[in-house]
Formats: structure tokens, sequence, C-alpha cells
């Protein structure tokens, strides 16, 4: 009975001393995230049971190797004691209600972390070999860093160009694999403003190690400076041909193509400065005159072999656009 | 040249064979790339192969393992040529840098080897000779000395030798490439794996890659092998079998592990893979040349677990001794059957899901290749159904080994036989719904997440019931003391095992996994759970029942020096990468962020991963040192009541001259006249 109370006392010293100590190491980053939180509650719980049966098991093991043994001289074998029913019945039942307890507190502490905002932030993430790069399509911004503002949901939205990836900010806990040809989901309430870094957390090949980026989280009032920032940096980036390149996408391709090959229309591949010939017989030089022309009353000079094409009017293009159409089919050679 | 010794001989034919290799390569790379690459992996592979050849023509002469060596080059050079030809006639491209061969001709040629080996080894000629009505005698007997180790031999306690030496090899390489890259890791930035490193066409960072990926599975074939080597020798002899119930086909199960693990040792020559052991696609769809060879490899190492299982069974079902019933079984025996029972249902599916990646590779079938219709989640339900369980085929056998060896130095009965026997048969069993815990981050269906976590966290039962079954057998036990070195490694076992064990659960829980997935926190984890779980019972067996293999004992001083370098260091390795784990350390990564602050954990570690390899180193020097001058082993040394240790040491060729009869229970030390097994008169 002596050695039963002894150990007895000696595992519940040694389990608040086991949790105290690793209580006192901090052992996960801070946490930055509404998701963090629930995370580490359940974690807490965690280590709290892992010193509790560290100390049941490893107390009674050291013990017995100093207290029960052989002594000198003695040759005889122990007390023939082949087990008790009633006490394994008892360590198979007892773990099996804890282990219940934190599948459901699992359970639980996972639907915390899927907690739905209906007004959460878009930000489609695009993850490649080696690289992250994140779109704000409510404020059409590019960015190779994710700039979140502290306090509001955002709802990532991942696609992988290449191989898996994995989106894991340490201090946010959560970890989502980006697959290819899917697209998966990641929410984040950031709770905490500071400076973090996404790492790639699934193993994309040989500068898996290099796949970091930044992190920022900031109130809301710098978030919407740096949007705006990044807004005038992209006005700032557009030139009258990137511009034109955008027009003719949206409205001409169906007809015309760029690359040489002929489809409804003539080609623009190598257009500008050409010789054209003309359905009467003539030919013209395909200066700015004449694509404007071409474009504003396309019937006023009809390509040869095209005479039975009626393109319509595109008068709806402001003379600015115009310009940049033209300056976009400069660039065609 | 006479009397020079064969090891001697062996190793300078190695060093020959290797420089004539590297030149005839070299030579074959101009030929095809037009230009002197002394990196390049032709070179290191035809040394390789003709170094290892000439090594054990050194050794036995043109016999055996040279021969199959031998015709594994041949097979694996005219399957390569075959196929070239083939394409050659279909107008494809035939000889290309920096490989040479294509990978088609790489694969076909590679399977073609394995085959040769077979042939040309002669594992299989007793089958052919049947095939073609030839009468073979029922029993063969071995090549003396030390030729038999060389051999097809059929005895069971040869082949045991055989898998135990060959996976000490493989751990022994394995455990180098992780030195080497734990080297790398000592500080942040790259060391002397840089982007100007090249080797075997790969630079620095991929040859860090290589490293690591095959450190893995270099492991988990050397742990296959040796569970297989403990329960090949130890088996038979603990239910009074003469052998195993095939034993052609328990030479044939070895036998093809070794042409599988020369494969893999391959994949690090041509090319490398990037992909770490679980192979990934679309990753592994796109990785060098070397994947392919890891695949084969493994493919091929999947038919010896596969066949080596499904003989333990019927060897456990068909030939126990008179009064063996099932409740009667020695404890590591129960672990066995548990253990042969997922590797031989579930290893098919790891050789499935890489034959897939295989194929979509070869044949463009899109499998995994979303382009197509594919699923790259699917592979790793494929994947992870073998590979989950394949972690209890590993450790369940090592916590046999320790209810084993845990009564016999404690001096009292096993508490709780029937539930430990049962615990294994347990876990084995929920080891099979649980595999979908690999993936929570994944972005499979997230309601599956639940089930498996439910599913994972039972485990912890039968696991939690071994733990308080030891702990009851240890109290109030009358300890053996001095305490022999194998005990001392039963008890490392139990304490490390429990680290595994606890580590677990917040993996199971899907949130906390959110965090932990993918980080050195499980690397530290499974760590634990296998060096508790195989690699500590493994020693702790070796030097409980190398006497009982060779007549003599280990030196016990050593395997106290043995014992207490590796576990402190052990310890130091585990938590160290589990606190770092936690802060934001990723799993696999070649260099990381110095502002994380994880310099002076990570050489820490490095600098307990070189204790751990100088402890091993230690018991080597032992293991080879007492082979000769151990001191002679009399008698029932460890005063066990197992019946293989009622007769002499070394054991006899056919096992028992007489058979012993089951009279008493396993584990009942402390009764006062009983008897576990009773030995007929001669």
């Amino acid at each position: 009975m002596r050695h039963y109370v002894i150990a007895g006392i000696l595992v519940i010293v040694a389990a608040v001393l086991t949790y105290l100590g690793l209580e006192a190491l901090n052992l996960l980053p801070v946490a930055a995230s509404a998701q963090a939180a629930s995370i580490d509650w359940l974690w807490n719980w965690e280590v709290m049971t892992i010193s509790f049966l560290f100390a049941l098991i490893v107390v009674p093991l050291v013990y017995s190797l100093v207290v029960f043994r052989r002594r000198k001289g003695d040759t005889t074998d122990a007390e023939h004691i082949e087990g008790n029913t009633k006490l394994e019945i008892t360590w198979t039942i007892l773990p099996l209600f804890i282990v219940i307890a934190f599948a459901y507190m699992g359970a639980y502490s996972l639907a915390e972390t899927r907690r739905v905002d209906p007004q959460a932030m878009v930000v489609n993430v695009t993850a490649s070999q080696w690289a992250w790069s994140f779109e704000y399509p409510d404020y059409g911004i590019v960015s190779k860093e994710l700039y979140l503002p502290v306090d509001k949901q955002v709802v990532l939205k991942m696609q992988s160009k290449d191989v898996i990836h994995s989106f894991w900010v340490p201090e946010f806990r959560v970890k989502q694999d980006i697959v290819p040809g899917r697209v998966t989901e990641l929410r984040i309430t950031p709770t905490r403003s500071g400076v973090y870094k996404v790492r790639c957390a699934e193993l994309c090949g040989t500068s898996h190690y290099a796949m970091e980026e930044l992190v920022i989280a900031a109130p809301d009032v710098n978030f919407m400076a740096w949007v705006a920032e990044q807004q005038g940096v992209a006005a700032a980036a557009q030139t009258p041909e990137s511009k034109g390149e955008l027009l003719v996408k949206t409205n001409c391709l169906s007809c015309h193509t760029i690359d040489g090959s002929k489809l409804i229309g003539p080609t623009w591949f190598g257009l500008f400065g050409s010789q054209v010939s003309l359905s009467d017989g003539s030919t013209v030089i395909a200066d700015e005159a004449y694509l404007a022309e071409s474009i504003l009353n396309p019937s006023a000079k009809i390509v040869a072999g095209f005479e039975t094409q009626i393109m319509p009017a595109f008068t709806i293009f402001t003379e600015e656009e115009l310009a940049n159409i033209i300056a976009y089919l400069k660039t065609l050679k | 040249m006479k009397k020079m010794k064969p090891i001697v001989r062996g190793l300078l034919f190695l060093l020959v064979g290797a420089f004539v290799g590297y030149g005839v390569g070299l030579g074959l790379d101009v030929l095809v790339g037009g230009r002197v690459n002394f990196t390049a992996s032709i070179a290191g592979y035809f040394s390789l192969l003709i170094g290892v050849a000439l090594f054990f023509f050194g050794l036995v002469g043109y016999r055996t393992i040279t021969r199959g060596v031998t015709w594994q080059i041949f097979g694996t050079l005219g399957g390569a040529l075959f196929v070239t030809g083939i394409r050659a006639i279909m107008g494809l491209k035939t000889f290309v840098p920096p490989f040479l061969f294509t990978e088609p001709a790489w694969v076909f040629g590679g399977l073609v080897g394995v085959i040769c080996f077979i042939l040309g080894h002669g594992v299989a000629d007793d089958w052919i000779r049947m095939a073609r009505g030839v009468d073979v005698p029922e029993h063969r007997e071995d090549a003396p000395g030390w030729e038999k180790y060389y051999s097809p031999s059929l005895d069971h306690k040869v082949i045991g030798i055989q898998y135990t030496v060959i996976a000490l090899i493989l751990l022994v390489v394995g455990g180098t490439f992780a030195l080497i890259f734990r080297t790398e890791l000592a500080s942040s930035g790259l060391q002397f794996l840089t982007t100007e490193f090249k080797l075997f066409n790969q630079n620095g960072l991929q040859f860090y890659n290589t490293l690591m990926s095959l450190h893995g599975m270099i492991m988990i074939v050397s742990i296959l092998l040796g569970i297989a080597g403990l329960m090949n020798y130890l088996v038979p002899l603990l239910i009074g079998a003469h052998d195993m119930a095939f034993p052609r086909l328990n030479a044939f199960s070895f036998w093809i592990a070794v042409p599988a693990a020369v494969l893999l040792l391959s994949s690090l020559i041509l090319g490398g893979f990037d992909t770490g052991w679980t192979g990934y696609p679309p990753l592994s769809a796109k990785a060098p040349l070397g994947i392919q060879m890891f695949f084969l490899g493994v493919f091929v190492a999947g038919w010896s677990s596969i066949l080596g299982a499904l003989n333990l069974l019927a060897t456990v079902l068909r030939m126990r001794a008179k009064g063996m019933t099932a409740f009667r079984l020695p404890i590591f025996v129960w672990a066995s059957i548990a253990t042969s029972i997922i590797a031989m249902t579930a290893t098919q599916l790891i050789g499935l899901s890489f034959q897939m990646v295989m194929f979509q590779r070869l044949f463009g079938m899109g499998f995994f290749d979303p382009a197509k219709g594919g699923s790259p989640v699917l592979f790793q339900h494929l994947f992870w159904f073998y590979s989950h369980p394949a972690v209890y085929v590993f450790i369940l056998p090592g916590l046999g080994v320790v209810s084993e060896l845990l009564p016999v130095f404690v001096r009292k009965p096993l508490f709780g036989y029937k539930w430990i026997a049962m615990s294994s048969l347990a876990i084995a069993l929920v080891g099979f719904l649980v595999w979908a815990h690999h993936m929570f981050t994944s972005g499979m269906n997230e309601y599956l997440r639940v089930p498996f976590m439910y599913s994972t966290l039972l485990v912890a039962i039968p696991t939690g019931v071994k733990f308080f079954s030891w702990v009851a057998t240890l109290w109030k036990g009358k300890i053996t003391t001095p305490m022999p070195s194998a005990f001392l490694f039963v008890v490392g076992a139990i304490v490390v095992f429990l680290m595994g064990g606890l580590t677990g659960p917040p993996n199971a829980t899907v949130s906390t996994d959110l965090h932990l997935h993918d980080t050195y926190w499980i690397v530290g984890h499974f760590h634990d759970t296998l060096f508790g779980g195989f690699v500590f019972p493994f020693f702790a067996a070796l030097y409980y029942w190398f006497p009982k293999a060779t007549g003599r004992r280990m030196n016990e001083t050593l395997g106290k020096w043995h014992f207490w370098l590796m576990t402190p260091a052990f310890f130091t390795l585990s938590l160290g990468m589990m606190r770092i784990g936690l802060l934001g350390m990723r799993r696999r990564i070649a260099d990381y962020d110095p502002l994380q602050g994880f310099d002076a954990t990570h050489l820490v570690l490095t600098i307990a991963a070189f204790a751990i390899a100088l402890s091993v180193l230690i018991f080597i020097i032992n293991l080879v040192t007492s082979l000769k001058r151990g001191e002679p082993a009399e008698g029932n040394l460890w005063n066990s009541r197992s019946p293989e240790w009622q007769v002499a040491s070394p054991m006899p060729a056919h096992n028992y001259d007489t058979p012993f009869e089951v009279v008493g229970e396993p584990y009942d030390y402390g009764l006062p006249g009983s008897k576990y097994v009773e030995f007929a008169k001669k």
C-alpha cells in the first residue's frame, strides 16, 4: 500500500510540474487570428492530458526500476501476478471516454475555425513553383504580398498553377492545401497587427523552402491606404498600348486575329504601315487615318477578299480609346 | 592472391570495379552528350553496379549473389536496349543525354534486371526444375561457412540473419543520408548543397531533396526487412516448427528485396527525385527519372513484404507445437500475426498507387492529372490506405519484443497477456480505418475529417492497454540487476514510444492538426514512434538473441555505451524537432528563414544526430568483434521459459532435435514447479 501512496503522490507532482514546465516554454507562436484562439484552446487541454498521462506511465516505471530490483544474491522470481481483469477493463473504458471527449472537442474547435462571415473579403490566391500571387477582385489589385485588415474575415480562394502547395501562416495556425484543378478555401480573421510570413507547407519541389512571402495584418485604415496606393500604382503602370490591348481583347478578337491567321476579317499582324489591296483594285497604306476610318466606318474601304463580310461600325469608342487601339495595333509585328 | 582475406579482396575489387565502371560510364556519356561531364549519372551508375558485382566476386567468386548482380546488370542493359530498339523502329528518340536511355527504356530495363537477378542468383532454380518435371529433393544442405549467407539458403535462421544484416546495412545507408542533410541544416543559408554543387546531374538543392526523400524510403525498407528478420528467425523457434511453411518462398521473399534495394539506391544516381518518400503527384509526375527507379524499387520490395507475411501466417496456423493453443502462443507471435495481416492485405495499395503514377508518366494515363480529369487527392487516399497501416507493421513486432522480454527480466508474468495479444489485433484492424488523418488539410471532402478523427483517436485505446500492462508488469517485479543492455533497450523503447504515443492525439484532432500538419512536430512525432516501436526494440532483440544465433554474447560494456549515448541524443533530437515544429519550422525544407531564430536548435539537432550515429557505430563494432571474440554463451542465458533457450546455442541446424509439447503458460514466472514446454524423450 505504501508503494501506491508514494507513487500516486509522485504522479501528481510530476504531472503538475510537466504541465507548468511546458506552459512556461511558450510552445506555440503568438496567436494572430480568431481561428487560432479555438485551436489553442484545444491544444492547451491536450498538453494538460499529455502531461498527466506522461507522469502516469513514467513515474511508476522509474519507481519500479529503482525500488523493485532483485537484491544481491536473491535468485527467486517475483510474486506470481497474472493480471487483473477489472483493472484492464478500467483502463480500456476510461480512455474510451477521454478520446470521445477529445473527438467532440476537436469537432467543435474545427467548426469554430470554419465559422463563415458572409461579409468576408475575397482574395484569390495563386500558388506556383515557387511564388505566391494575391488578387483582390473587389479592388482590382494584384499583389505579391498578402495585406489584410485586422478583425475582418478574409476568404482565400486558392488555385495552383502546377503542383500541390499549402497555405500556412504559423501565427494564424490554420492550413489548407492548394490542389491543381480545383479551388480550395481558407477563412482567416486576423486579430493582431503584425508582419508574418506565409510558408508553403506541402513539398513542392527543389525550392520549396524558398516559397515564403510577407503577410501583413494592419488596421482597416492602413489597409484602405494600401489599397489606394496599389490602385495608383496599377493605374500608373497602364500605357496606351496596354489599355488598347484590353479593348481589342474584349471587342475585336471574335473576327480578327493578331497572329497572322485568317478569321472572319483580315488579320492585324503586321498590318500597320503595310500596303493593303482593296476590293476596288486600288491599294492604300495602312496608316493611322486608314485604321481609324476602318473602325468608325468599315464599309468606306473594303479589303480585297472580304467583300462578303460586313463589319458593323464601332462608333462606341471615345477619341482616346481609338488612339489606344491604334497604338496597340502598331505593336503587332 | 590466395592468402588474402576474402573481405579485403572484395573491397579491393570494389575499388577497381568502381573505377572501371566510372570510366565506361563517362565514355558512354561523352558519346551521347558530346562533352565530358565528371558528375554524370551514367558514370556513377556503372561505377556502382560494376563495383558491387566485383565486390561479391572477390568475396565468393562467380557464384550465387555475384552471378545475380552480374545478371541484373546485363538484364537491365538488355531490357533497356530492347525498348530502345523498338523505339528506333517506331522512329522515336533512342539515346538521349543525360541518362543515355529514355525513361521507358530504363523502367523496362529495371524490371528485366530484377527478374534476371532472381534467375542468375538461383533462388528460383528449384521452381524451374519442378516446372520442367525434374525431381527436386525436399531438403537442400547449405553451403559451408559464410557462403550460405550469399546463397539461396532455405533455413529460416539463415534467412532471418540475411534479413537482419541487410536491414542494418540499409539503416547505415539511410542514416548516412540523414547525416549529410542534417549537416546542411546545421545553420541557415545554403552551406555546401548550393546551386553550384553538382553531382549525378543534380544541383545542391535537388540533391538535398533526393537525400531527404531516400532517407525516408530506405529507412522504411530497412525496417520492413528488420522486422522480417526478427519474425523469420524467431517465430519458427518460438512455436517449435522446424522451418517456415514454405522455405523456397521464404528465400525468394528475401532475395527479391536485394535487387529492390539496388533499384531504390539507383534512383539517387539517375537524377534523383524531389517528392519525399510519399511521391505525391503532380510533383512526382514531373520529377526526374530517379522517381521511376524509386517507384519500381518500392513496387518490388512490396512483393517481399506480401509473400513474407503470407508465409508467416501459414507457418503460425499450421506448424505450432502440440498444445500451443491460441492463448499459449508467445506474445511476439501474436504481434507477428497482427503485422502480417496488415502487410499481406494492404501493401498492394502502395504498389498500385506508385504503379499508377508510373503509368501516368510512361503512357500518359491521366489518373492523377486534373487536365485529363484525374484527381491528385485520389492518389493520397490510395497511398495512405497502405502507408498508415504500414506504421503499425513497423511497430507491432517491436512492441511484441518489449512484451516478450519484459517478463524475463522482471521475473514476473506478463500482466494481462490476453489483453496485450488482443490489443495488437485491435491496433491492426482499427489501423485500416484511419488513413485519411494524413489528409486533413488535403482538400478532401471536409465532412470526412470528423469520422476519421474519431477512428484515429480510437487507436489510443489498445495502445494505452499495452502501456498500462507493461507498467503493471514492472510493478512489484524483481528486476534483474545489473540491468543487461537488452533490458535497457526495452525500457528505452517503452519511454520513447510513450513520447510518440502521447504526441499522436494532437495530430488526430483536426483543428490542432491544421497547425501541426507538415511541420517538424510531425517529424519529431514519427521518429519517436519508429525509434520506440522499432529501433530500440530491434537493438534489444539483437542483444537478447545474438547469443542464440551465434553462440557468443555481445560485450555488455559497449552495449551500455551504446544505450547511454543513443537515448539522451535521441530525446534531444526528437524533442528539439517538435519544439521548432510548433514554432513554425516546416518539414522537408532545404533551408530555413534565419528570422525564425532556429539556428541554435538546428545546430543542437545536428550534433545529436551525429551522437546517434556514433552510438550505432559502437553497436556495429560490438556486433563484429563479438562474432569471433565474444564470451561463449552457455545454457539458459537469461533464465527464460521460452523453448529456444532450453537447447544449445547456436541453434542446431534443424532447430529442435526432439519435439516439445506445451504444458503451461508462457510467462508464469514465480509459479513454483510450472513449465512452459516439455521436450519429448529421445
